[in-house]
């Protein structure tokens, strides 16, 4: 079975820091992991590999510190890496990250899987693994949080807010995968050490090495623009109820009273 | 190094025919949610700020009596897409026949709620029409001098709040959470004729025939890249649903200044008492005091009822983000500068394991 992982690293803190020019969010000097559904997404290609064979790849578009992300992959049990990267990239929107991924997958080979996180911890906005598979033409199934494989036959439950579905269909298909899927693995510290010795375990490619449209790149090829952003404030003017304990409780009862809301 | 070529980008899409704002309502078992109402709504003030028209969309396979109810909402106009493969939403169908009526229509503005299922549906429509899409705005605006649509969003878990626009592509799509947006009064007194799309699908291939107003308006769906289809197999609810956040008038949620969770026994009698529902902060979800259903905050439920209780309940940032727009805010902690007060209406500092038995004393003796 040939299967795709794509990963996305992330910044892991609260810390946000943030480009005022153009709105988009500064990583450097903030620690980075693999988003952690994408840990679950990569723990669940591995387990699929050992238990049926095949192999599994892994694909990131990011800058060239994403290769440490694709480093802990391959110690997590990924075969290839594939770290796409390129300044035409930058500020890009799910739309253009969706496009170029796509590609970069199409130039990666076929694949019967194709995993994704449900959503990302930064821009958390849960599109990027549906858009690839309409950008590949491939059937999707999200929010997976059960898999069974068998042949060609892909069955998923697929969380729903007030319980599940499960979905059938035929490989190829995209999967996004929730927490509870799996508990992923640590790194292997001897996988960790034969990626440092083995260099070529990471290929980096830019738009030389793949074939994209050089107008559906990047921040100017982005539908949607980051117009603004701001940290949130809340402007509400609490009042502290004095007293006991015992007074507290009723004069919180008369302003209830007073404002008619019980 | 690259060298970007200016010469390059893309053609711009002609946006100027694009009217008209657009809900997508979501119905489970051909029953609306709540976020459909919501939307309409919210669609209304956008509609009218524009000076144009609001359509809400519904497919399903019986839907009919059901969508009458969004005129209440003041809807201008309901479409409905009535076929037996559009009972459950499936991503191919339900993205083959909306494309279609978006190409067909022209809508400037798409709203869908930022559910399991629009979030599943939303990605996939703004690829295939090469448009934008936002995610889980929590608020909406309209641009008067360019007439564009401001969406508003949280990102990087609630720490920072983001303002997209999508300037040169139409629809101006956008994703809204369940429970953010305020449901207006239903009007009954103003009602509609709904209209019927009729749409012709098979399993390989979907071919929608539009009828609308007597005229018949043939589209062809191009399915052609995907010929294979997802099959629902069964949808079954969980007990544990019965937790249902996003309707209650009233929350009374706990922390990690519970204690323990056989002390959430208090917690869960005040709830009991107000006939409320029981809420918690990931802490003691995570400390596995209370199920997940019960999270309220960024990564659990967006929950705006009339009055929300935390208890123990510090105020993180991304718990914040999914209750602060509750309509009034009690906060019970024994640390006056928890951030929690800072939001809230009426503070009370003290020990919550005091303080909550005398609340449900007090409440019981008032009924
Ligand atoms: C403040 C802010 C707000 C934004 N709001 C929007 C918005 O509303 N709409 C919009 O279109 N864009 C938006 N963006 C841009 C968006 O964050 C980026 O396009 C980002 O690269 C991908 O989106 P995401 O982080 O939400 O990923 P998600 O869609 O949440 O990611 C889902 C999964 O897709 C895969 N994936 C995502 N990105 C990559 C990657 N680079 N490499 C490998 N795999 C990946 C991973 O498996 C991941 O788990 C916003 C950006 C900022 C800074
Ligand atoms: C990506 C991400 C997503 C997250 N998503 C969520 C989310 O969805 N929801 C969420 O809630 N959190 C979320 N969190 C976690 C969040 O950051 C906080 O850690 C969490 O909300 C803290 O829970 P708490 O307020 O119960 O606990 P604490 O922060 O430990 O606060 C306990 C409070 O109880 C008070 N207290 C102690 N004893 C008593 C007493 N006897 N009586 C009264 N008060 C008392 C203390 O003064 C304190 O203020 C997320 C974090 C991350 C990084």
């Amino acid at each position: 079975m040939n299967i795709l992982v794509c990963v996305k690293q992330v910044p892991d803190t609260d810390e946000v820091r943030i480009d005022e020019e153009n709105g988009t969010l500064i990583r450097d000097g903030v620690p980075s992991i693999i988003n952690p559904e994408d840990k679950i997404a990569l723990e669940e290609a591995v387990r699929l590999k050992e238990e049926q064979g095949g192999k599994v790849t892994v694909i990131s578009m990011g800058p060239p510190q994403a290769k440490t992300a694709l480093l802990e992959a391959y110690a997590m049990g990924a075969d290839e890496c594939i770290l796409v990267s390129d300044r035409a990239f930058a500020g890009s929107d799910t739309w253009a990250t969706s496009y170029t991924l796509a590609q970069g997958i199409k130039n990666a080979g076929e694949f019967d899987i194709i995993f994704c996180g449900r959503q990302a911890i930064d821009g958390d906005t849960a599109q990027v693994g549906p858009q690839i598979a309409e950008n590949l033409g491939m059937p999707q199934i999200t929010y997976v949080r059960g898999l069974e494989v068998e042949g060609e036959k892909v069955k998923a439950k697929r969380a729903l807010e007030d319980g599940y579905s499960v979905v059938e269909t035929k490989m190829p298909v995209l999967l996004t995968v929730i927490d509870g899927l799996n508990k992923p693995r640590y790194p292997s510290i001897k996988r960790v050490v034969a990626a440092f010795k083995k260099e070529d375990c990471i290929k980096v490619w830019s738009t030389d090495d793949f074939e994209v449209d050089m107008s559906k790149l990047g921040l100017d090829a982005s539908p949607t623009q980051v117009y603004d952003t701001f940290v949130p404030t809340n402007e509400k003017k609490g009042e502290f109820l004095e007293g006991n304990e015992k007074e507290k409780v009723e004069k919180l009862l008369e302003k209830l009273k007073l404002e008619q809301v019980l | 190094a690259m060298e970007i070529d200016k010469e390059e980008t893309g053609e711009k899409q002609d946006i100027s025919g694009y009217k008209g704002v657009w809900v997508l309502a979501e119905q489970r078992g051909n029953k609306l949610l709540d976020v459909s109402f919501e939307l309409c709504s919210e669609g209304r003030k956008l509609a009218d700020e524009l000076g144009t028209s609001l359509s809400v969309i519904v497919l399903g396979s019986d839907v009919k009596e059901e969508a009458k109810e969004l005129f209440a909402y003041k809807a201008d106009n309901v479409y409905i897409v009535e076929d037996e493969e559009l009972k459950d939403y499936r991503t191919e169908t339900y993205t083959a026949v909306i494309c279609d009526l978006i190409n067909e229509f022209k809508p400037e503005i798409v709203l869908l709620g930022a559910t399991h299922n629009g979030r599943d549906l939303g990605p996939r429509i703004s690829a295939r029409l090469d448009t934008g899409l936002t995610a889980d705005c929590t608020k909406l605006e309209i641009d008067k001098e360019r007439n564009i649509l401001l969406q508003t969003r949280p990102a990087f878990g609630g720490n920072l709040m983001a303002t997209i626009i999508c300037p040169d592509h139409r629809p101006q799509m956008s994703t809204v959470r369940p429970g953010v947006m305020e449901k207006a009064e239903p009007d009954h007194s103003k009602t509609g004729e709904i209209e019927e799309i009729e749409v012709e699908i098979n399993a390989e291939n979907v071919n929608s025939q539009i009828t609308d107003s007597g005229k018949i308006i043939n589209l062809k769906s191009d399915l052609s890249d995907i010929d294979i289809f997802t099959t629902i197999k069964e949808i079954v609810k969980e007990a544990k649903a019965s937790v249902n956040l996003e309707d209650a008038d009233i929350i009374v949620s706990g922390g990690r200044g519970v204690g323990s969770p056989e002390n959430f026994e208090l917690i869960e009698e005040l709830a009991t008492v107000l006939g409320g529902e029981v809420g918690a902060s990931r802490a003691v979800v995570d400390e596995g005091w209370i199920e997940k259903p019960h999270q309220v905050g960024q990564t659990g439920k967006t929950v705006k009822p009339k009055v929300y209780f935390a208890c123990g309940i510090s105020g993180a940032i991304q718990h914040k983000a999914g209750m602060e727009n509750s309509n009034l805010i009690i906060a019970i902690n024994t640390d006056q500068d928890a951030p929690i007060f800072e939001i809230c209406d009426y503070g009370l500092v003290g020990d919550l394991k005091k303080i909550v038995p005398l609340l449900s004393k007090a409440f019981a003796e008032l009924k």
